[in-house]
């Protein structure tokens, strides 16, 4: 197979997986939500329930396609998209196993890969500002706030790993770490990265921007039919996103004994996908005021002393 | 690479066009987004990838962000596009336009004669960290003066209401 063929080939495995897995994951988090909270969530359709995923996207696709008449039509449409491309685009640059991977981006998949992540909150701010509602509006800026805030640790969190490396190449963090992973060494910065990477795909318990009892649906009050399940996915494919960056930069990627590279990688991303929605189950929502303070006085703090951490013992060791 | 350098110039200077003559804050701050995203994949074209990155990362991820933030809180409604519309008439537009239509004469013809492109190959993270930290490292110590100085102001001004004396 040509390098043109197997590349094309990857990219769109890689977009048909991404969305299947979004959408399965739809099915997945109500099932284990249903065993934590002790009850049994959608069973009905197909064994054990499986074919939900079927009858919701039907159900879905056929509701009326309603862009309301007070609504900014182009900004409203945008909206959507954006939350399912800019997330979609980051997977272009992480590694799954050795050849698979769309591409590794002259050496610069990790800033790449943040910057999509931080385009993505256009959608939820796009949308709160398009709907011309109170609520939505709140949520969106909200969610702009959010973003704003815990972007700065979601990018000071990853660079002990990037000090630790020597790199920006997704492929020669994974590479690096075939004696230790970096779990280990940076484990504040793992622990920072997962919260930072909660908060910029708004998953509870960072979900402010759309919460229910305050804001009726936030930002996607508006929206209903393939529109909301757009940002409905998009949201499954963020948490995809972050559990597979997590595992590319603190969990040695695809590196492991015995079992194939790929395997590998599903497994730990399957156990960090798992720990997501048990934060969801587990966690209540908090007040806005302690997540912002949260984030600047403890979660900044925090990043800083790492990094300087890192890089001091860096230095001495050389 | 010639042709995508190509398009995301013509790109960023259109949708800085729509920037100017958008009526509605929220669609003129769009549109610098796609413009400061064409201008990184300029830069990634040219050979500068981290610039590229940083370009996406900073300015299109987080400084626009804070600038839809603003507009959006402000809530400015048809009255204030229907007021930007009557701004945008020919009177006063004209005499600037003539004005840069003849900087950009001027620019297109010293374009014309200037010789290949004035750098060749990769600028990686590395290299700009090691400039960065090298030869300008007064204008970077400068710059986070200066924010420094912002950050200050901020906490001036967006001090706790409660410490001050009743009105």
């Amino acid at each position: 197979m040509s390098a043109t063929a197997s590349g094309l080939a990857n990219a769109f495995g890689i977009l048909v997986v991404l969305v299947g897995l979004g959408a399965g994951l739809t099915w997945i988090e109500r099932r284990l939500l249903g065993l934590w909270q002790d009850r049994y969530g959608p069973n009905r359709v197909g064994p054990a329930g499986v074919l939900q995923v079927v009858a919701d996207m039907v159900k879905i696709l056929f509701k009326e396609d309603w862009v309301p008449p007070f609504a900014d039509r182009a900004a409203f449409v945008l909206a959507p998209a954006i939350a399912m491309t800019a997330l979609l685009l980051a997977f272009a640059v992480v590694p799954v196993a050795p050849g698979i991977g769309v591409t590794d981006l002259d050496g610069i998949g990790l800033p790449f890969a943040l910057a999509m992540i931080a385009l993505s909150v256009y959608s939820t701010v796009l949308a709160g500002w398009a709907s011309n509602n109170k609520y939505s509006l709140l949520g969106g800026l909200r969610a702009a706030a959010q973003m704003l805030s815990y972007e700065v640790f979601l990018g000071l969190s990853v660079m002990g790993v990037v000090m630790q490396a020597g790199s920006f190449d997704l492929r020669a963090i994974v590479a690096a770490q075939r004696g230790l992973w970096y779990a280990a060494p940076q484990c504040v910065g793992f622990l920072l990265f997962l919260l930072a990477g909660m908060a910029g795909i708004h998953r509870l318990p960072f979900d402010l921007p759309e919460a229910e009892s305050e804001l009726v649906a936030g930002y996607h009050v508006e929206y209903s039919g393939m529109k909301f399940g757009m940002f409905f996915v998009g949201e499954y494919i963020g948490i995809v996103l972050v559990a597979a960056l997590a595992v590319t930069l603190f969990l040695g990627g695809w590196l492991g004994p015995a079992l194939p590279p790929l395997l590998w990688f599903l497994i730990k991303l399957a156990v960090l996908i798992g720990l997501v929605i048990l934060m969801r189950a587990a966690l209540p929502r908090p007040r806005y005021d302690q997540l912002m303070a949260f984030g600047w006085k403890a979660m900044l703090p925090l990043a800083l002393l790492n990094l300087t951490a890192t890089g001091a013992i860096l230095l001495a060791g050389r | 690479m010639a042709a995508a350098f190509i398009i995301s110039a013509i790109v960023a200077a259109l949708a800085t066009l729509r920037v100017i003559t958008a009526s509605r804050a929220v669609h003129a701050l769009l549109y610098l987004v796609v413009s400061l995203l064409a201008v990184a994949v300029v830069f990634y074209t040219l050979g500068a990838p981290f610039a590229a990155a940083l370009e996406a990362l900073v300015y299109a991820g987080a400084i626009m962000v804070l600038f839809i933030f603003v507009v959006m809180m402000m809530n400015l409604g048809e009255p204030a596009a229907r007021r930007e519309r009557q701004w945008m008439a020919p009177r006063t537009w004209a005499g600037p336009a003539v004005l840069a239509l003849a900087l950009l004469a001027e620019l297109l013809a010293l374009l014309w004669r200037a010789t290949g492109p004035a750098s060749g190959g990769e600028v990686g993270p590395g290299a700009v960290g090691a400039l960065l930290f090298g030869p300008y490292l007064l204008a970077v110590e400068l710059a986070s003066l200066l924010l420094l100085a912002a950050l200050v102001t901020a906490h001036h001004l967006g001090r706790s209401a409660g410490k001050e004396p009743d009105r």
